[in-house]
């Protein structure tokens, strides 16, 4: 299973960097005349109605998808860890109001969060990954402390202190090693959820402009051909379950490992 | 006792008002001026008079902090402003939607509660390893799908393919249906998971064998020592998915065309209706904390060891 | 016919063998008791019995004769009918051992339930009856409380109360009283004893504690690695071992071997040295809500240079809340410790304050405070939470040397070395994690780390409590052979008299924060003058009082 997940993360990455291996079709210009044809050998997932093939634009498509997610794990890690570190190690005032920050974040909906963030900066790839990314600091900056707060009460803490050690080298030797292992694996989870949410604002119409083949934005576009061409929705969303379900996976395996 | 509900609804209150008041500069503060420019725009067809009105409202002209007390108080009075988009009161917009949502909500809360707790019991239950494993990875797997996406597969199978259910028209019921599942589905995920963990955490609690020795069933154990333990952690996380349920309603209500909240955060979206979407993102939180205050108000009650310290 | 006759049982956790073939009989009425360190198989003999074995276990082979009937056959739904009727169990841990959530009441109103034996009323009457036999005072309102309102002990007489409920044949007793202080220790063990003598109840007793067997039990069952060493009359295995390994066992149990006292005279300092470590009217204070409450209350002890002096006292008597002042990983409310050749600390505010230094993962705050880290070192009671899980033990070594910036790497690798030589680990350690290590060698390490920079005193606070008897006499073998090397002053803080009466020179009897008693080791033990060293004596067992 954790194979299968790894080779389903490295496939994606892969048509991201590559497309051109895994496909020879343009995923822009479409044949008219070979539209919405079912999944065959030729069209491994069909054409859509005006006859790309959709393979095409799903391998495509998955630069969108991965850079977004990407973006969206790297400002909820840096931000959130940051803040998580910052108020686990020094607490009183500080920790209170990090953690109070954290609390209002939280209160609020990831989705509603991300499309106030798009109020305000527009929609558009970059802006929605950052709007998913702030969505997930609040997440981040808990586990952090949590981790850190645990690790600091821990008896080898105290005895590296005992043994001479000064702040900086603990928390540098002992605290952050040690209360890393949860932190990442929140970071892959989060990698699934970022894309998930991507996909979700790309379908409400806040992501990539049409054409371009995002993942969300492909799953709205095949909704008006939902009596007859099932694959238009059906495909590109298995896609995404398996990338989900592969990043929540490596997650847990991580999870596991580091404790 | 009394010290700590007062301790816990003045943090909630504190939380809200944050909030509110991050959502205010975000929405209100920083676009400004060019939200009372918007209302003049001759589209909406409001009378010199009720521009005034508007202009009152949002304290137009006033240093910003007269602007952010006005919108404060009018928000306390249960007065949300007035839509860009129409011209009407946010109040009038909220409330034809508030219903629909509410309906949506209930039943998809209760549905994925009752997946929760049956997946998390028959996991608890079972012993055969690989049926187990099964029901374990359901919830992953429920976590993993996009919420938009099993939508429209719902409606591709039960409308389309079995004719099951109408796309158009059919019963009060039957409108119901799709949509509560697939706002359902992904909820019901993290309960269960957080419900199914708990249960093996409990069994692994050196009371259990205890229970067991004292000629106890599998069910007994399961049912009258187990569950009650693992329902505390469940408990929170059930509370934390309230906020999900609205958001949860956008995209519910996008695939199957149902005019709610989500569809009003959706408009208010495209038309950066800002007076709009302060108001639904303060409802959501408010919303949101009220349930987890009842949650912390409800764990002394059902674990005698927290009256103590609280 | 015996009551229980186990034949070639045979146990293992998933393909790994735990217990290989054994065979013993519990007669009506008396106690066997089954000794063996951690991993003998005794608990899983046990648990065997009783049809509770974790799911990754599996019966071999045997069979498990109650009376007439082979339990190894049973289904579980047949188990279910004779746990808790016929078989009792008194578990290990009490603090964990009843629901959280469930009165004490109805937890042993249960076992009734289960079973069917009355109604509502005649249930509660019961429950009242049996809170009263096993010596709770006030029943009724006992009926009514949560787990966590009792003490460690009475919720162990709950727990035997539930045990003995329905006067079983049999009540298996798995390490009873082991998470109980001394004193109560003695009185659970008095209540067991008296029931049986009441009801005719058979009990196996399961324990690490030869001293524990030694005085209560009739017949005794040596477990070692799934087999049974020695089996026999308590009197005759205990007088006569004829396995090597019990011979082993009753000479490393410091409770049954008497050992002559260390003596203060016997050690090379000048009787007119100065103390290593004076503590002077120590007092801290915790809040707990609006109340402070004195954990340690006006504590004066000295140590003189190359002794071993030890805090004994129960859970709760401020010994280790003494030891982390000492070791400055926490501030004192007031009063004053001085360690020789480090200064000394004491309670902000007064002229005497040197370096203070607070509260847990306290920042070394001064130059001074550095210093004293050079001084005085700290051995924790579990070797499993004191070293980081992710470093090697070579770098777990060097830690302390890295620190104080004590030569190169390489002169620093051979100092690693040397100490490990002379906690006597092998090299071939060093590039391990502390998980791949025994309990016994991850002790070891913590001693060595400890060393590194040459400490004059070592505070060790349980530093043995954890270990096996066996592992745990190495240790203290190891411990006495570096003092008398390297002139080392320890503080030695332990609950287990057994132990203090083996390694210390001088000890200070706590209680409720204050020091009761205080002398040489063999005066406290041969002539306690207080009432509650004469107490804390009496329970443990004859040879070593």
């Amino acid at each position: 299973m954790k194979v299968l997940s790894w080779l389903t993360i490295a496939l994606v990455v892969l048509w991201a960097v590559v497309p051109a291996l895994f496909t020879g079709y343009d995923p822009l210009a479409g044949v008219p005349a070979e539209k919405l044809r079912p999944p065959s050998l030729e069209h491994l997932f069909g054409t859509d109605a005006v006859g790309r093939d959709l393979f095409a634009r799903v391998v495509h498509g998955s630069v969108h998808s991965l850079s977004g997610a990407f973006v969206a794990v790297a400002v909820g890690l840096l931000a959130g860890t940051l803040l998580g570190l910052l108020a686990g190690s020094t607490g009183g005032l500080l920790d209170d109001a990090v953690m109070r920050v954290a609390d209002v974040l939280l209160s609020v909906p990831g989705l509603l969060l991300a499309l106030t963030v798009i109020i305000l900066l527009g929609p558009g790839t970059v802006n929605v990954a950052i709007a998913v990314g702030i969505g997930s600091v609040a997440a981040f900056a808990r586990l952090a402390r949590s981790e850190v707060v645990r690790v600091r009460r821990s008896d080898y803490v105290e005895a590296a202190f005992g043994s001479g050690g000064r702040f900086p080298a603990v928390l540098w030797r002992h605290v952050l090693p040690n209360s890393l292992g949860p932190i990442i694996a929140l970071a892959a989870l989060q990698f699934g959820v970022a894309i998930l949410a991507i996909s979700t604002l790309g379908f409400l119409g806040y992501g990539a402009e049409p054409p371009t083949p995002e993942w969300g934005l492909l799953i709205s576009e095949g909704r008006n051909y939902l009596a007859t061409s099932w694959w238009l929705t059906t495909l590109p969303g298995v896609v995404v379950v398996a990338v989900v379900l592969a990043a929540s996976r490596i997650s847990r395996s991580i999870g596991r490992d580091r404790t | 006792m009394t010290r700590y509900v007062l301790m816990r609804v003045g943090q909630a209150a504190l939380v809200l008002w944050a909030a509110f008041t991050a959502g205010y500069v975000l929405l209100q503060l920083l676009p400004g001026d060019s939200i009372l420019i918007k209302f003049q725009n001759p589209e909406l067809g409001l009378s010199p008079q009720q521009i005034a009105e508007i202009r009152a409202y949002y304290g137009g002209g006033d240093p910003p902090i007269i602007g952010y007390l006005h919108t404060l108080l009018g928000f306390l009075r249960g007065g949300f402003g007035y839509s860009i988009d129409t011209g009407t009161p946010v109040v009038e917009r909220l409330a034809e939607a508030l219903p629909e949502t509410a309906e949506l909500a209930t039943a998809g809360f209760a549905l994925a509660v009752l997946i929760a707790v049956a997946l998390a019991f028959a996991a608890g239950y079972s012993r055969t390893s690989w049926l187990r494993g099964a029901l374990l990875a359901v919830p992953s797997l429920f976590v993993s799908v996009p919420a938009f996406w099993l939508g429209i597969l719902l409606i591709q199978v039960f409308s389309f393919r079995l004719g099951l259910v109408p796309v158009i028209g059919g019963s009060q019921t039957q409108q119901l249906l799709l949509p509560v599942l697939t706002l359902a589905v992904p909820i019901s995920a993290p309960i269960a998971q957080v419900l199914a963990r708990g249960i093996d955490q409990v069994y692994t609690q050196p009371f259990v064998p205890v229970v067991a020795a004292k000629g106890a069933s599998r069910w007994w154990i399961l049912w009258r020592h187990v569950a009650r333990n693992a329902v505390l952690p469940a408990l929170t996380v059930a509370g934390m998915t309230f906020g999900e349920l609205i958001a949860g309603s956008v995209v519910t209500e996008t695939v199957f065309g149902r005019n709610g909240i989500g569809r009003l955060t959706e408009q208010a979206v495209n038309a950066q209706d800002t007076p709009v979407m302060l108001a639904v993102v303060v409802l959501a939180s408010t919303v949101f904390v009220l349930v987890n205050l009842g949650v912390d108000l409800l764990f002394p009650v059902l674990d005698p060891r927290l009256k103590a310290s609280a | 016919m015996s009551l229980l006759d186990v034949r070639d049982l045979a146990v293992s956790y998933d393909a790994r063998p735990a217990v290989q073939g054994i065979s013993f009989t519990v007669e009506p009425g008396e106690v066997v008791a089954v000794v063996g360190e951690s991993g003998s198989g005794k608990t899983t003999t046990a648990h065997s019995i009783i049809g509770l074995l974790p799911p990754n276990a599996t019966l071999d082979g045997g069979r498990i004769l109650l009376g007439d009937s082979d339990l190894a056959t049973w289904s579980t739904r047949r188990m279910e009918s004779i746990r808790g009727a016929q078989i009792g169990l008194i578990p290990q841990d009490p603090s964990n051992s009843l629901n959280p959530v469930k009165t004490v009441g109805a937890q042993i109103g249960e076992v009734l339930r289960i079973h069917k034996r009355g109604d509502r009323r005649t249930i509660s009457r019961r429950v009242v009856n049996l809170l009263t036999r096993v010596g709770l005072p006030d029943p009724e309102t006992r009926a009514r409380q949560y787990p966590h309102e009792l003490s460690g002990g009475m919720r162990q007489r709950v727990l035997i109360a539930i045990a003995i409920a329905l006067e079983p044949r049999l009540v298996i007793a798995d390490e009873p009283t082991s998470a109980l202080d001394v004193t109560v220790q003695r009185r659970i063990l008095d209540l067991i004893d008296d029931l049986r003598a009441e009801f005719g109840t058979a009990v196996l007793l399961v324990t690490h504690d030869l001293g524990i067997a030694a005085n209560r039990s009739d017949r005794l069952i040596v477990m070692k690695d799934g087999r049974i060493e020695e089996q026999g009359p308590s009197g005759q295995v205990l007088s006569d071992p004829r396995a090597a390994y019990t011979g082993q066992l009753l000479r490393d149990a410091p409770a049954l071997s008497v050992r002559e006292f260390r003596a203060v005279e016997q050690t090379p300092e000048e009787p007119t040295a100065e103390p290593a470590i004076v503590v002077h009217n120590l007092v801290k204070e915790f809040r707990v809500g609006r109340r402070p409450f004195r954990a340690v209350d006006g504590v004066s002890f000295e140590v003189r240079p190359g002794t071993t002096h030890a805090l004994v006292g129960e859970s709760g008597s401020g010994k280790t809340t003494t030891a982390r002042m000492v070791v400055r990983f926490a501030e004192p409310t007031s009063g004053t410790v001085t360690i020789a050749g480090a200064g000394t600390v004491a309670a902000p505010g007064t002229a005497a304050g040197v370096g203070t230094v607070a509260g847990a993962g306290a920042v070394a705050g001064g130059r001074a405070a550095r210093d004293f880290r050079r001084h005085v070192q700290l051995v924790y009671q579990n070797p499993y939470s004191s070293l980081d899980p992710r470093q090697s033990i070579a770098a777990i070594v060097e830690e302390p040397l890295r620190n104080f910036r004590l030569g190169d790497r390489a002169a620093r690798r051979r100092r690693v070395r040397d100490l490990m030589e002379r906690v006597a680990l092998p090299e071939s350690l060093l590039d391990r994690r502390p998980r791949e290590l025994s309990g016994g060698q991850r002790q070891r390490v913590a001693i060595a780390r400890a060393l590194a920079v040459d400490p004059g005193v070592v505070v060790l606070d349980e530093a043995v409590s954890a270990l096996d008897v066996t592992v745990q006499a190495q240790i203290l073998d190891l411990l006495e052979e570096l003092q008398r090397d390297l002139g080392l002053t320890y503080l030695f803080i332990s609950h287990d008299l057994a132990v203090v009466r083996q390694i210390s020179h001088t000890v200070s009897v706590m209680n409720k924060g204050r020091i009761v008693e205080f002398g040489t080791t063999q005066r406290v033990f041969t002539d306690p003058r207080h009432d509650y060293t004469r107490e804390l004596l009496a329970a443990i067992p004859e040879p070593v009082r």
